[in-house]
């Protein structure tokens, strides 16, 4: 245990965690935007997906990542709009329609990897980016300020999603529709357009998780995901709808996971009891997401669909 | 609407005809991840492609879900398939329920060591401990913080194996190996962090084993640090990196079950592919400059394995 106690490691483990939530925490503030005007979107992990793949797609044939870094916001959108008129306009079911979201993005990306690349090419990664004055600081300078835009954007839209949600009247409409579309309907708000506009930037935020997640790795292969997106939807019951929470859980989850790993590492855990070990961050997690749970309540109209009939 | 277009995208199923036409030998391969993922799943992909025979090959890939490859293998039976390759051992609990309803069909089973008692299922598994004492050997030697990282999916099926060649070999040669199982086939990031946490401890090598371990090369790439791989030849993911791999030949052992199956026999024997019925062969990257001693002393361990006078730990 020892060697886990050492500034190296520890500032590793730090920078692990950080580099883990990045995609956790951008998907789950778009899912904490959508799901504040009352709309649930468990097709995230498919968002993810197809955004990963055609970000990745875009950095191989043309090398260059922000181009590619905006085609996965581009895809985010465009299932946004596709999710936006199932589930607004046409009031389908929320939770049916996500899954549906999700197999469909979790298969086209799957054979479009298939169609157009075969075999898994490494690509170049997002290039870190050392904040002048903050990088050098020890201990902390390495894992906070020698990383990506994306991971910086990340963070910076905690508090910009806050002042969005409780600061301007966007943000007032979005939690009105979402606690009683009826009356926020009477005083002239519109359900159906405000839910839309936080549905796109919810999808455009998990376009741009999938995106972190890919430009990270390097490379693509099916399911890159691995259900990174359903934990991100319940980070956000985690968070219990505040961006600050859900922050706070992404931070949780990516830095069990990386201390697991740091131990595993060390050989701190026994290879014995390494699969055990490997649930830890969804046990932590979900320990923490039923204390929290019994404090909050969910948007009152989440997952109702509007309806003036 | 999403439904039908769902279905349409999830359909993973593709027709790899090498050949076809009247008399052709049909067959069928279930596999859990893609069949290109320069692992496991290709690994078989490639090897039945290799087949000399006049065989028409359909292909199931990416059924990480145990029930979804139990379907495909179930319905390549009833369409009346004469082989069916389930390539997983995580399948060989409904390869148990599925065989005896097709007594006329074969299936192929592996990694596994036995065939379940059923006389229509060849089983296969890799000596995968052998590459990976050769694999071990050549680490301990380019290693100069005499650490190695590891990077495994589950405590299971040819990884074990790999793995714990690979220790026997490393250590031996006076390196301290780390294993991280990540406890996922599939997830690649988690491979990656993996890695990055070996490095963080030193290690100057790595290797690893499955489908995710691509996120573990990328970062083996970025640090400048040397790559062992195994299943397939990895050296396409870093030309200058990856030393060596140990590639999986599963036509050696597939020729003989067919060979077998055209005298009437269907099934119950079990198959291992190792280096000396060249099923395995480790792979040399000429891109990575490794010494005339090196190499020399990988190709001792090949022998001495081959002769029986290595044991690998395993």
């Amino acid at each position: 245990m020892n060697d886990f106690f050492t500034s190296s490691v520890l500032v590793a483990t730090a920078a692990s965690a950080i580099r883990l939530a990045t995609p956790y925490l951008l998907a789950s503030l778009g899912e904490t935007i959508g799901q504040r005007s009352g709309v649930l979107n468990l097709g995230v992990d498919g968002v993810m997906l197809l955004s990963a793949f055609f970000s990745y797609w875009t950095v191989l044939e043309t090398g260059n990542l922000w181009l590619a870094v905006i085609v996965a916001l581009a895809v985010g959108i465009i299932m946004g709009v596709l999710y936006g008129v199932i589930t607004v306009f046409f009031e389908a079911t929320q939770g049916i329609s996500g899954i549906g979201i999700f197999i469909f993005g979790l298969g086209f990306s799957d054979l479009m990897f298939r169609q157009q690349v075969g075999t898994p090419k490494p690509v170049q990664r997002l290039p870190r980016v050392d904040i002048p004055g903050l990088a050098d600081i020890p201990y902390i300078g390495e894992p906070l300020f020698q990383r990506s835009l994306l991971t910086y954007l990340a963070f910076a839209l905690v508090p910009l999603t806050f002042l969005l949600l409780n600061k301007t009247t966007f943000g007032l409409n979005i939690r009105s529709v979402g606690e009683n579309p009826q009356a926020a309907d009477s005083l002239g708000v519109s359900v159906e357009r405000t839910r839309f506009a936080a549905i796109l930037i919810g999808n455009a935020l998990a376009g741009l998780a999938g995106a972190a997640l890919v430009l990270q790795l390097g490379i693509f292969q099916p399911n890159l995901t691995q259900g990174m997106g359903f934990i991100a939807v319940a980070l956000v019951y985690f968070g219990a709808w505040r961006p600050l929470g859900v922050m706070g859980g992404a931070l949780l989850y990516g830095l069990v996971n990386a201390t697991v790993l740091q131990w595993k590492s060390l050989g701190i855990i026994p290879v014995s009891i390494s699969d055990l070990a490997g649930m830890a961050p969804a046990i932590v997690t979900i320990g923490a997401l039923i204390l929290l749970a019994r404090r909050v309540n969910a948007p009152a109209a989440l997952t109702k669909p509007f309806s003036r009939h | 609407m999403l439904g039908v277009l769902a279905l349409g995208a999830t359909a993973c199923g593709s027709d790899d005809s090498s050949s076809s036409g009247g008399g052709a030998l049909t067959m069928a391969i279930v596999a859990p991840s893609a069949s290109d993922d320069l692992a496991f799943s290709q690994s078989m992909v490639d090897s039945v492609n290799a087949l000399d025979r006049d065989i028409t090959v359909q292909i199931t890939d990416g059924t990480f879900i145990v029930e979804d490859a139990a379907a495909a293998i179930r319905g390549y039976a009833e369409d009346g398939i004469d082989i069916v390759v389930a390539h997983g051992t995580q399948f060989g609990a409904s390869l148990a329920e599925i065989a005896p309803d097709f007594p006329d069909t074969t299936f192929i089973w592996g990694t596994a060591t036995d065939t379940q008692g059923l006389d229509n299922v060849f089983a296969y598994s890799p000596a995968s401990d052998e590459g990976g004492y050769v694999n071990g050997v050549v680490a301990a030697a380019i290693s100069t913080t005499g650490i190695i990282g590891v990077v495994g999916p589950v405590e299971a099926g040819d990884a074990v194996p790999y793995i714990n060649g690979f220790i026997t070999a490393a250590e031996a040669g006076g390196a301290t190996v780390n294993v991280t199982y990540t406890g996922s086939f599939g997830d690649v990031a988690l491979a990656a962090e993996a890695a990055e946490a070996h490095l963080a401890n030193n290690a100057d090598v790595l290797t690893g084993t499955a489908q995710m371990v691509v996120g573990a090369v990328g970062v083996a790439s970025d640090a400048g640090v040397p790559w062992f791989g195994t299943q397939s030849n990895q050296t396409s993911l870093d030309a200058d990196l990856v030393v060596a791999s140990q590639v999986y030949h599963w036509e050696v052992v597939l020729e003989e079950m067919l060979d077998l199956r055209d005298n009437g026999t269907k099934g119950g024997q079990a198959f291992e592919i190792n280096l000396a019925n060249g099923g395995l062969v480790i792979e040399f990257n000429d891109g990575f400059d490794l010494s005339d001693d090196i190499k020399a002393a990988a190709e001792d361990a090949i022998a001495g394995i081959i002769d029986g006078s290595i044991d690998t730990g395993a």
